[in-house]
């Protein structure tokens, strides 16, 4: 029982950072129904901005954690954001109106590009970074196992939360919102009642890379340890999550990234760890043999 | 020469969750004859086609297609490429579905998938060049040939499909349908988007069709000068049920027909305007 | 009327401005991830910071964005057309088509003569080529042309998309170098076997998916892949587990083999001096055999009732199944041929290998065969050649360039850099002719001779 609550706890933090990249997915599919495949590495590369910004923070004297990782986490959105809006308006945005497999093989291209920049630009080993928040809960105690709730995984539900409520409200109260939404339903239409569809699809990257470098920011705090490659891992999960929740669908990102890491997490504590990605993704096709539009995707109507 | 009618819808009832698209609906269609389904937007038109030819799987109902051999298919229980296949009922789509990337040959060819394919080996023997397969391929183009040549596309036959004009792809549709050999062709609007011309051209088509091919045709329409010309038998129905059934001359002066196109009969708009001072 | 040079002044503010916005967010891209490079140190990371780098970078973008406003955006002259690419449909197009399938035939000899010729010339002037090299290449070259030509069956004509394509391809390789070692059968015997497990992975893969459009086809496949691979990785007892398998034979000629000590060696049969690249030759021939007849299956499978029921099913899934076509077998079919022509390949890449793990069969080689068939142009057997050497020929040419060091200065690795100018080649390619290299579909079959080619915007992408 106390082995299992752990796990659920592990699963959880896991799963928020699986959602926050999922996001990402979830509005690109839904706005311009394209897999955006670099956005695991755009993940990777807020996660390497993170670090760097955090390490330069620390070398100029900032050492007031609290005060550190606030800037850190203005920086890496910022900086993010602004790779999501290049990807977009470089590879992407030429080939909007063309053949939909082209901008597919232009992300994949993408996702090379940026594995490859930033191994060369910052080297192949993996960069560790000492715990910067440490500490927590002892939840129960049994006789030789202790559940604990760390600080950390504190931090990542509680910024996921609040992230996840700004986001909503964002999407279902502001005008930009709106114009989000009127873009997913029929794009031409929105253009003709004026909006502005190419400032909303740049938005939507932007606002995908910034939740990508939380996402990012707080698995550098979680793991402490980053390469990169652990974007393609992740994207895939994430996508994967994405999917599973239901591809265009906001509550589906969060909830099929809490699954996907839940499976993870207790497949590897149960069974074996070397096929926990193997559980997730035989999860993925058995949901979709019986939801092929995900748990809570809108079922695609076939008209005759 | 069986005695039962080509279809026979009996009690096709459709439901789409709370939604009763279709309730109880039994109609008769006959060989040698074009049947009309025709109603307001919304009657549910659509829906019994998608029944009949297998995209949609009735709520109740039985839908029987008797050959003139006298073999007997139950339509809702055919997988939906069997209902072509097998009972020879094909179709065409109120949105043209041709394969717009493929030569107008090309389309028909495809049609002719059942027939080539039972020749081709397990497609092994039609690969390292079987005798038979050639001999059916030939024949295959042949009559490809005989309905580009009927729907007078024969001089587009190379050309894209995608790259016809509207009244050109819906004839091909129509004959693409044609090539499948069918006993019973299920036509979708087919005179929609058509001008005067296009329509007069096509009615001769179908009449043609129906005499010379011994196959009968259903076929949902909304233009009634095409509909009374060409149909022997009417049937109307509105939200989802029937509320007529018979030749043409007897749907016209059908008071429920004209009060669900028109909404109420003249007479009875006349009274209300005089009593409101009009 | 403008002169240039007016025209040229009048933009300038509009273009030093949008230089320097790109020059700005240039800046804010590399600042830190170029500006500064982490280096491991006792103490943990610290920085080490790059300005000249960063400066010389933003200063590119300056300059470039400033030259493209200038001098290439309102250019009034275009690239020539490429003469062998068929752009338009009309009349042009049909004497463009046979000129491709010139082309074709021109390629195929090239490729049968290539080997011998260089060998003879070499060995009768004593020139000293880099001939193992060369033969190497091609082979690897012809390994991805056949990949393409069979992923293209499953993307190109029935348009499904694969992302998991690589898995056949791992499935071909262990079962050839796990029968083998375990048996002792030659590649002759297994080439078979292993194309048809492939196949049999194929359609396995197939049923669960064939409910699943577009998109959720594509990450199930791509699961597929990662699946196959995680398990190949360990699944110790039966796969080596990362160690793979080795020592996997070769294939033999009629029996002869091509070891300097063997048995029944070749050169000692033909009564010819030993030489290791008759071995290689052998290879590079076999590969050119069965790429060749995975082209052939492929066009004559495109006019027979399976091949067009693909095509019908790329083009419209719903009128397929109007016109009595069953989709199940017709998708079924495309994942199982796919599968086959992977399977081949497998096992050709293990027994030329002679080694094999399962980093050999990661996603990344599934993006690349995709990449193949989707610059070559879907559908186009001749695309997706010229892809394949363009793409592959050029990328491991760059690992051997050391006039790149001329200009990059002393430190530079190409090898370093290549996939980064892969991935770099990708994204432009593919904004250069988004239709791949061979847009036009050729018709399957015609009424009168002379075939017009079909242009690439009607043709449909499928549920991809």
């Amino acid at each position: 029982m106390e082995y299992f609550l752990q796990q659920l706890i592990n699963g959880i933090a896991l799963g928020s950072i699986y959602g926050l990249i999922a996001i990402g997915y979830t509005l690109v599919y839904g706005i311009i129904g394209m897999i955006n495949f670099a956005h695991g590495d755009v993940f990777m590369v807020g996660s390497f901005i993170a670090l760097i910004a955090f390490i330069g923070l620390l070398s100029i004297g900032i050492t007031f954690i609290p005060l550190a990782l606030i800037l850190v986490l203005l920086v890496a959105m910022l900086l993010t954001a602004v790779w999501g809006w290049t990807i977009e308006r470089v590879a992407y945005r030429p080939l909007r109106a063309s053949f939909r497999l082209a901008p597919l093989i232009t992300a994949i291209g993408m996702s090379i590009v940026l594995q490859n920049f930033v191994q060369v630009s910052q080297g192949a080993r993996v960069k560790t970074l000492q715990p910067v928040i440490t500490g927590g809960y002892e939840l129960m105690h049994a006789e030789n196992f202790a559940v604990s709730l760390s600080n950390i995984q504190i931090l990542i539900v509680v910024t996921t939360i609040a992230l996840m409520t700004a986001f909503w409200l964002l999407i279902d109260r502001t005008p930009l919102g709106r114009s989000l939404r009127a873009c997913e339903q029929d794009r031409m239409m929105a253009a003709l009642c004026g909006v502005n569809v190419d400032r909303t699809i740049s938005l939507t990257f932007v606002m995908g890379a910034a939740l990508a470098a939380v996402a990012g920011l707080l698995y550098l705090l979680y793991y402490g340890v980053i390469d990169f490659f652990i974007g393609f891992i992740a994207g895939i999960k994430a996508f994967t999550a994405a999917v599973l929740g239901g591809i265009g669908s906001l509550p589906g990102a969060m909830l099929g990234g809490m699954i996907i890491g839940l499976i993870e997490t207790f497949w590897s504590a149960y069974f074996t760890i070397e096929y926990k990605d193997v559980a997730a993704f035989s999860m993925l096709a058995l949901v979709l043999i019986f939801f092929p539009s995900g748990l809570l995707g809108r079922p695609e109507v076939e008209k005759v | 020469m069986s005695t039962a009618p080509l279809l026979n819808v009996e009690h096709l009832t459709m439901r789409f969750g709370g939604l009763v698209a279709v309730d109880d609906v039994s109609f008769a269609a006959e060989r040698g004859q074009i049947t009309a389904l025709i109603g307001p937007n919304g009657a549910g038109k659509t829906t019994v086609f998608n029944c009949i030819t297998g995209f949609y799987k009735p709520s109740e109902g039985m839908i029987a297609l008797t050959h003139a051999s006298g073999r007997r298919f139950l339509l809702e229980r055919l997988d939906d490429h069997a209902i072509n296949a097998k009972a020879k009922v094909a179709r065409t789509f109120q949105n043209i579905r041709l394969f717009p990337g493929m030569t107008a040959l090309e389309n028909l060819m495809v049609a002719q998938h059942e027939r080539l394919t039972a020749t081709a080996g397990l497609t092994l023997g039609a690969l390292f060049g079987l005798k038979r397969f050639h001999a059916a391929e030939r024949q295959a183009v042949e009559l490809a040939s005989h309905w580009l040549e009927r729907i007078g596309l024969i001089d587009q036959a190379d050309n894209a499909a995608g790259n016809l004009s509207y009244g050109d792809q819906r004839r091909l549709e129509i004959a693409r349908a044609m090539c499948t050999r069918p006993e019973l062709l299920c036509l979708d609007e087919p005179a929609a988007g058509l001008n005067a011309r296009e329509s007069d051209s096509l009615n001769a088509l179908l009449r043609t069709i129906c005499a010379e091919e011994n196959t009968a045709i259903l076929l949902i329409e909304h233009d009634m000068s095409v509909v009374m010309t060409i149909s022997d038998h009417i049937i109307v129905l509105d939200h989802g049920a029937i509320i007529a059934d018979g030749p043409p001359q007897a749907v016209r002066e059908d008071e429920a027909v004209i009060a669900a196109y028109l909404g109420v009969p003249d007479e009875e708009v006349e009274d209300a305007e005089r009593e409101v001072g009009l | 009327m403008d002169t240039p040079e007016t025209t040229t002044g009048r933009r300038l503010g509009p273009a030093l401005l949008d230089a320097t916005i790109s020059a700005g967010i240039a800046f804010l891209l590399f600042c830190l991830l170029l500006g500064v490079r982490t280096v491991d140190s006792v103490t943990g990371i610290t920085l080490q910071p790059r300005p000249i780098l960063l400066a010389v970078v933003v200063g590119l973008v300056f300059f470039g964005r400033l030259a493209l406003n200038l001098f290439w955006w309102d250019r009034d002259w275009t690239f020539p057309a490429l003469p062998f690419l068929p752009k338009k449909q009309g009349d042009g197009a049909s004497s463009a088509a046979n000129e491709a399938n010139r082309l074709g035939l021109i390629l195929v000899a090239f490729a049968v003569l290539f080997p011998i010729v260089a060998y003879l010339l070499n060995t009768a002037f004593g020139l000293h080529l880099p001939l193992r090299y060369w033969f190497d290449l091609s082979i690897l070259v012809l390994t991805y042309v056949m990949l393409g030509w069979g992923l293209n069956i499953v993307v190109g004509l029935a348009g499904l998309l694969d992302l998991g394509y690589v898995a056949f391809y791992a499935v071909g390789a262990y079962s050839f170098a796990i029968i083998s070692a375990h048996f002792g059968w030659s590649f002759w015997m297994c080439l078979p076997i292993a194309g048809i497990l492939a196949a049999l992975w194929g359609i396995m893969l197939g049923f669960p998916v064939l409910r699943l459009r577009g998109d959720y086809l594509a990450i199930v496949t791509l699961a597929f892949g990662e699946i196959v691979r995680i398990v190949l990785q360990n699944w110790t007892d039966v796969t080596g587990g990362p160690n793979g398998i080795s020592n996997i034979p070769g294939p033999s000629f009629f029996g002869l083999d091509f070891g300097l000590r063997a048995e029944n060696s070749f050169h000692a049969f033909f009564g010819l001096r030993y030489d290791p690249l008759y071995g290689t030759m052998w290879l590079y021939y076999i590969i050119l055999v069965m790429a060749l007849i995975t082209n052939f299956v492929t066009l004559r499978l495109r006019r027979l009732p399976m091949g067009r029921a693909w095509e019908a099913l790329r083009e419209d899934e719903i009128a397929c199944r109007s016109l009595g076509i069953n989709t199940t077998v017709t998708k079924l079919s495309a994942f199982a041929t796919g599968a086959l022509f992977g399977g081949f390949a497998g096992s050709f890449f293990a027994a030329r290998q002679s080694f094999i793990s399962p980093e050999s069969f990661t996603f990344i080689e599934s993006a690349i065969i995709l990449a193949i068939v989707v610059l070559g142009g879907m559908g186009s057997q001749l695309g997706v050649a010229i892809a394949a050497a363009v793409m592959i020929g050029g990328f491991e040419a760059l690992r051997h360039t050391d006039s790149l060091q001329l200009i990059f200065g002393q430190g530079f690795d190409p090898a370093l850099y290549r996939m980064l100018f892969f991935g770099l080649a990708m994204v432009a390619i593919m904004i250069w002719r988004p239709r791949g290299l061979v847009s036009t579909r050729a018709p399957s079959i015609t009424l009168r001779k002379g075939k017009a080619a079909i242009a690439g915007e009607l043709v449909g992408e499928g549920r991809a």
